[in-house]
């Protein structure tokens, strides 16, 4: 039977009745890191132990932390932290879990990584509609400022830090770094060509590093284990541990802190209990709805959760670590179809071929989803697909989007394409004379 | 200035300090006219307008792209039913055809389909005001529902901040 490893989950699985609260977390070794780090005073080894610690980030595009934290421009002050807290990457749920029921640990990391970085003021750009987080963050906030470990002069070291928690209010979009500046800034949240990147100039065009909640989180425990001994877990340039987000057909859907290289079929099967009543895998979406999916075949149950094996194996990505399941009573233009609708509606209309392309495979999505399916269908989609990401049936693609929400929809066309052709083909009547 | 009562004015003012631009308080601003109104009117953007210091059409220009602002009346309890694919196929369209039906005639509740919640691990989820209910069925949620129209759960604001003693 396969087991979790639990680092940053820890805490809130051993102390599921007080883990959000200041005594709860620092009774679980929380801020002991964060008081280290200040009394030894040198940023230079906390972003060593990072960079040793092979970590990547956690939100969705797996980039090196350590790297991103490198293209700040030295000597460019202020410079801000912004942490991405706007997790909406349809069946994500692992980033709301940390936030309510571990913010402290959140809260030493954005302290630490702040450290670390030279910044003086962080945001947490969180979710408008997470009520609970907000509440337990914001609580979490102000006990550590009243404990010292936030504010002027923190524990003496001459390190001031202040967070400012600014919440959302409904737009997909604005979990993409640059359109969450954008609506930082009070703008609508559209996404920024690049260059310039936001580590040169983001936030009020100041050099800005965006992470995500669950990466930020893990800092103070890298720095805790020493980053060599963080990189002996895990799998060639995938180390440490992933929370796993598993939903759908399962018996015990829920997160899942395992070490990356474990394989997609002891996460599903062994954690997750397999699909009920003995049904088989008909297919699954390795890594949120922006990934291509992967189908219930020994090739793909066996390989492992390692960010470059799928990607150069299968094209697919890990993405924000979401795994849906979907059994074979599931039809799969119907799940197609809303993931359209989804993309479609959370398009922000900045560029054309996002903007028609993805309300226009929805629309034919709904009509193959609900018996009034034409026999050119498929390959109409294949066409609108590869107007947003030219090459979408041969990943890596290309886009003609400013941000990767247009191609992020073609997706599931793609692996409809390629996983599903028969079986929509028969159902569309292609090749059978009218 | 007369759209924010003295404690949101206040709570207003402190918000728009605390940032490097007062243009970023905007989001926050139409939040806690939320909390206050139920809805962001016109004259809670000409007041956001005037206290970020940007123009009314700024404001509607930012807060017309995010689905959380309401710029109508809405019912005093807003039930947000998500269908997206895991709730899909565990019963979530189902819940919200149940609620919107149940509701069609009524003024006190709003309910709207909305994309996933982060709540897959115990789907089909709903929240009411911002406050998450999972695992849900049809009658089940409207159950929910009416424990918070009896009074029985105290719900938060239509903006989702909670509602102090």
């Amino acid at each position: 039977m396969p087991e979790e490893t639990r680092i940053i989950t820890r805490r809130l699985r051993e102390r599921p009745d007080d883990s959000w609260t200041m005594a709860g977390a620092t009774a679980g070794g929380t801020y002991e890191v964060l008081r280290d780090v200040l009394r030894v005073g040198d940023p230079a080894d906390v972003q060593e132990q990072v960079r040793l610690s092979g970590l990547r980030g956690r939100g969705g595009a797996g980039f090196p932390t350590a790297t991103k934290w490198s293209f700040l421009p030295e000597g460019v002050y202020p410079r801000y932290l912004v942490v991405n807290a706007d997790e909406g990457e349809p069946s994500t749920f692992k980033d709301r879990m940390l936030i309510e029921r571990d913010p402290h640990q959140l809260v030493e990391g954005i302290a630490v990584s702040s450290f670390a970085l030279g910044c003086n003021l962080a945001f947490v750009y969180l979710r408008g509609e997470f009520g609970l987080g907000y509440d337990r963050l914001m609580a979490a906030i102000a006990d550590a400022r009243s404990a010292g470990l936030l504010g002027t002069n923190i524990q003496g070291s001459g390190f001031d830090l202040d967070i400012i928690v600014h919440r959302g209010a409904g737009a997909y979009i604005c979990g993409e770094e640059t359109a969450l500046i954008e609506s930082l800034e009070g703008e609508r949240g559209m996404p920024r060509i690049r260059p310039p990147f936001p580590a040169v100039a983001g936030l009020y065009a100041k050099p800005t590093v965006v992470n995500n909640v669950e990466t930020v989180s893990t800092v103070p425990h890298i720095v805790r284990m020493g980053g060599e001994e963080y990189a002996r877990l895990g799998r060639d340039r995938s180390t440490g541990t992933r929370i796993f987000s598993v939903s759908g057909n399962v018996v015990r859907p829920g997160n899942y802190e395992v070490e990356l290289g474990m394989t997609f079929r002891e996460l599903i099967d062994g954690l997750a209990g397999g699909v009920p009543d003995g049904r088989a895998i008909k297919f699954f979406i390795p890594g949120g709805a922006s990934s291509q999916w992967l189908v219930g075949i020994d090739e793909h149950l066996d390989a492992p959760l390692d960010m470059d094996f799928v990607q150069q194996n299968f094209g697919v990505m890990l993405g924000s670590g979401a795994v849906m399941v979907f059994d074979e009573t599931v039809d799969p233009v119907l799940v197609a179809w809303r993931l359209a609708k989804f993309f479609a509606h959370e398009s922000c209309g900045k560029c054309t071929p996002c903007r028609e392309g993805t309300g226009w495979i929805e629309k034919v999505l709904y009509r193959m989803s609900h018996g009034e399916g034409r026999p050119e269908d498929l390959d109409l989609l294949v066409s609108v697909g590869g107007s947003i990401s030219p090459g979408v049936v041969n990943a890596p693609f290309a886009q003609t989007t400013i941000c990767p929400l247009g191609p992020s929809a073609v997706s599931a066309v793609a692996s409809l394409n390629r996983y599903f052709r028969d079986e929509i083909e028969a159902r569309l009547g292609v090749g059978v004379a009218s | 200035m007369s759209f924010f009562d003295e404690q949101h004015l206040a709570r207003a003012r402190e918000t728009v300090a605390r940032y490097p631009q007062a243009k970023s308080a905007i989001l926050p601003l139409a939040h806690l006219a939320q909390d206050q109104h139920g809805w962001l009117s016109p004259e809670a953007i000409a007041e956001i307008a005037e206290l970020t210091g940007t123009t009314p059409a700024d404001v509607l220009g930012t807060c017309s792209f995010y689905t959380m602002y309401k710029r109508r009346p809405c019912g005093r309890l807003l039930v947000s039913v998500c269908t997206n694919v895991t709730c899909l196929v565990t019963g979530g369209p189902e819940v919200l055809e149940h609620l919107e039906d149940r509701y069609a005639l009524e003024d006190d509740i709003t309910v709207e389909e909305v994309e996933c919640l982060a709540a897959c691990g115990n789907a089909p989820a709903m929240q009411v005001n911002y406050e998450f209910h999972e695992s849900l069925t049809p009658s089940g949620a409207e159950a929910i529902v009416e424990e918070y129209r009896r009074g029985d759960r105290t719900a938060r604001t239509i903006s989702g901040a909670p509602v102090d003693a």
